[in-house]
């Protein structure tokens, strides 16, 4: 009987304490929907800011960090995946291949705003990029580049060893099985490392700090080497910077609206296509 | 006719020697099995007929395996050509995570052949060839993974002939299948034997029995004994064939 009162307490204590965090999150968005949404309408959607951002609406830093999240995959996502494959199915197990495997694990730890120093240092000054979409962009294709690393070695290592006997066994070659037969099968959880990076993308204000954020702009970015606003950005601006806090602290909240569901959306669509590959898995 | 010589072959795995000098001659258009107990090095050898021992990055092989007077373990010899002449058939059923169609089609692509119409065509002859046709056609293009452990098996074995090999190598392939699909199979092999030398290894004695012509024992690593199979069974020359096919050890 004892055991079995121990062990209700012990039941309850852990249901309240994983309860609270899911209380946590929904106070979180809750909140900040709650503050936000009553600035939401089509103005603060494809307008620009107005009265030194008091008035209008967010248009260009939407527009900003979309284009700043495609700068990134088309960095990122390339080269990710190409890095990916080498280590998952050409590296061989050397000391120089663990190395650049620890390295890539220890990359992925490091603090984004060691990202956006580095962004400052590289792309901005010594390759004279300048504050700009593209040198925001690299930086953020630096900092999402060990995700899709990782998720790409995941992936393809899931692969059986099945499947590429198989291959090679009707005369294919390497390239030809690593092509048809461990990329083609691998997709799908590459796709989702892919879409967890977008989401990082997007919502990190850190990176873009010093290599391609500004507070305000008059429209939108003419080229690839304009400065961008972004929604982290101008949130964390309209916050810590904002000389009229009644009107342009709503806007921050309703930015951050637009932000958690760009967020949102993306790991939505990642989660949807990991549990259609799961069900799709026969082997 | 001789089909495949296997001059003195010996393989070493890291530091195990596998295959300690085999002498083998395999007739062209009939089905040999390789029987002997686990370990003995069976499938070893077997895989080194199409140089899959190639993929093991600590394998290391001596000796030669000569096919139409050509010795595979040459220099020259392109390993991707050849085992589109040497074909595989696995273990375990493993179908590519693509459709029926595609399945069979891949080794034609891969060898360059565009030509839709031409694709088609082979495609259900190999699916006819090894008796699947009939189950499959009306759903070509759903997963190979739909179909059952039997049909999986002859469905790689539709994927091997497809691209018209000359010697089709099987390790074990009904050790993964129940009694009707492994009876299935064996007749198919029986169907096949008129147009392909056929290599098969087999853990099952009975099998070995009913489908092939030759029979080659393997023991430890070294051929024990080799001759037609009515021979191996009737009147076996070495002891210990006699007491491996007697069930006296295994």
């Amino acid at each position: 009987m004892e055991k079995l009162r121990k062990e209700k307490i012990a039941f309850t204590v852990i249901k309240v304490i994983s309860f609270s965090s899911v209380v946590f999150l929904l106070t979180l968005l809750g909140y900040i929907f709650y503050k936000g949404f009553k600035v939401i309408n089509w103005q603060f959607l494809f307008d620009l800011p107005r009265n030194g951002f008091t008035e209008g609406g967010i248009f260009p830093s939407i527009i900003g960090t979309v284009y700043l999240i495609i700068g990134t995959m088309i960095f990122a996502v390339p080269i990710g995946i190409l890095a990916g494959v080498y280590l998952a199915e050409y590296a061989k197990e050397n000391k120089f291949t663990d190395l650049l495997r620890i390295s890539i694990n220890v990359l992925a730890g490091v603090p984004s705003i060691v990202f956006g120093l580095f962004g400052l240092a590289i792309f901005v000054k010594r390759m004279h990029l300048g504050v700009s979409i593209i040198s925001g962009s690299l930086t953020l294709g630096v900092l999402v580049l060990p995700t899709i690393i990782q998720a790409t070695i995941e992936a393809i290592k899931n692969v059986p060893d099945s499947f590429r006997e198989a291959s090679y066994g009707v005369g294919a070659t390497k390239w030809q099985t690593v092509y048809h037969i461990s990329l083609k099968t691998a997709i799908s959880g590459i796709f989702t490392g892919i879409i967890i990076s977008i989401g990082r993308a997007a919502g990190e204000a850190a990176p873009i700090l010093f290599t391609a954020a500004t507070f305000y702009t008059r429209g939108l970015p003419a080229s690839v080497f304009d400065k961008v606003m972004a929604l982290p950005y101008i949130i964390y601006g309209l916050i810590t910077e904002g000389t009229f806090p009644d009107k342009q602290v709503p806007i921050a909240y309703g930015a951050s609206v637009i932000l958690l569901i760009i967020v949102l959306l993306f790991s939505t669509a990642g989660i949807i296509i990991r549990i259609r590959i799961r069900r799709k898995k026969l082997w | 006719m001789v089909k495949i010589e296997v001059k003195d072959l010996k393989v070493w795995l890291g530091k195990n020697f596998v295959i300690k000098g085999i002498n083998l001659d395999i007739p062209e258009n009939t089905v040999t099995a390789i029987i002997g107990p686990s370990g003995c090095g069976k499938s070893t050898f077997l895989r080194c007929i199409n140089r899959m021992n190639d993929l093991i990055p600590d394998a290391r092989i001596e000796g030669e395996i000569i096919i139409d007077n050509n010795n595979i373990y040459n220099q020259e010899v392109n390993v991707f050509d050849l085992r589109r002449e040497v074909g595989m058939v696995f273990q375990k059923p493993n179908p590519f995570p693509k459709s029926i169609y595609e399945n069979i089609a891949y080794g034609l692509k891969i060898h360059g052949i565009k030509d839709k119409n031409k694709i088609s065509e082979i495609v259900e002859k190999s699916l006819r060839d090894a008796n699947l046709w009939d189950e499959v056609k009306d759903k070509l293009f759903e997963s190979a993974f739909s179909l059952s452990g039997g049909q999986q098996q002859r469905l790689c074995i539709a994927r091997a002939i497809a691209i018209k090999p000359e010697v089709i190598l099987m390790d074990e392939p009904a050790s993964a299948l129940d009694p009707i699909a492994t009876n299935s199979l064996e007749r198919l092999i029986e169907e096949l034997r008129k147009n392909y030398t056929i290599v098969i290894v087999t853990h099952n004695i009975q099998q070995a029995a009913r489908v092939s012509e030759f029979t080659a024992f393997l023991y430890l690593g070294e051929l024990v004994e080799f001759n037609r199979t009515e021979k191996i069974f009737t009147m076996p020359k070495d002891k210990r064939t006699e007491e491996y096919i007697s069930g006296r050890f295994s």
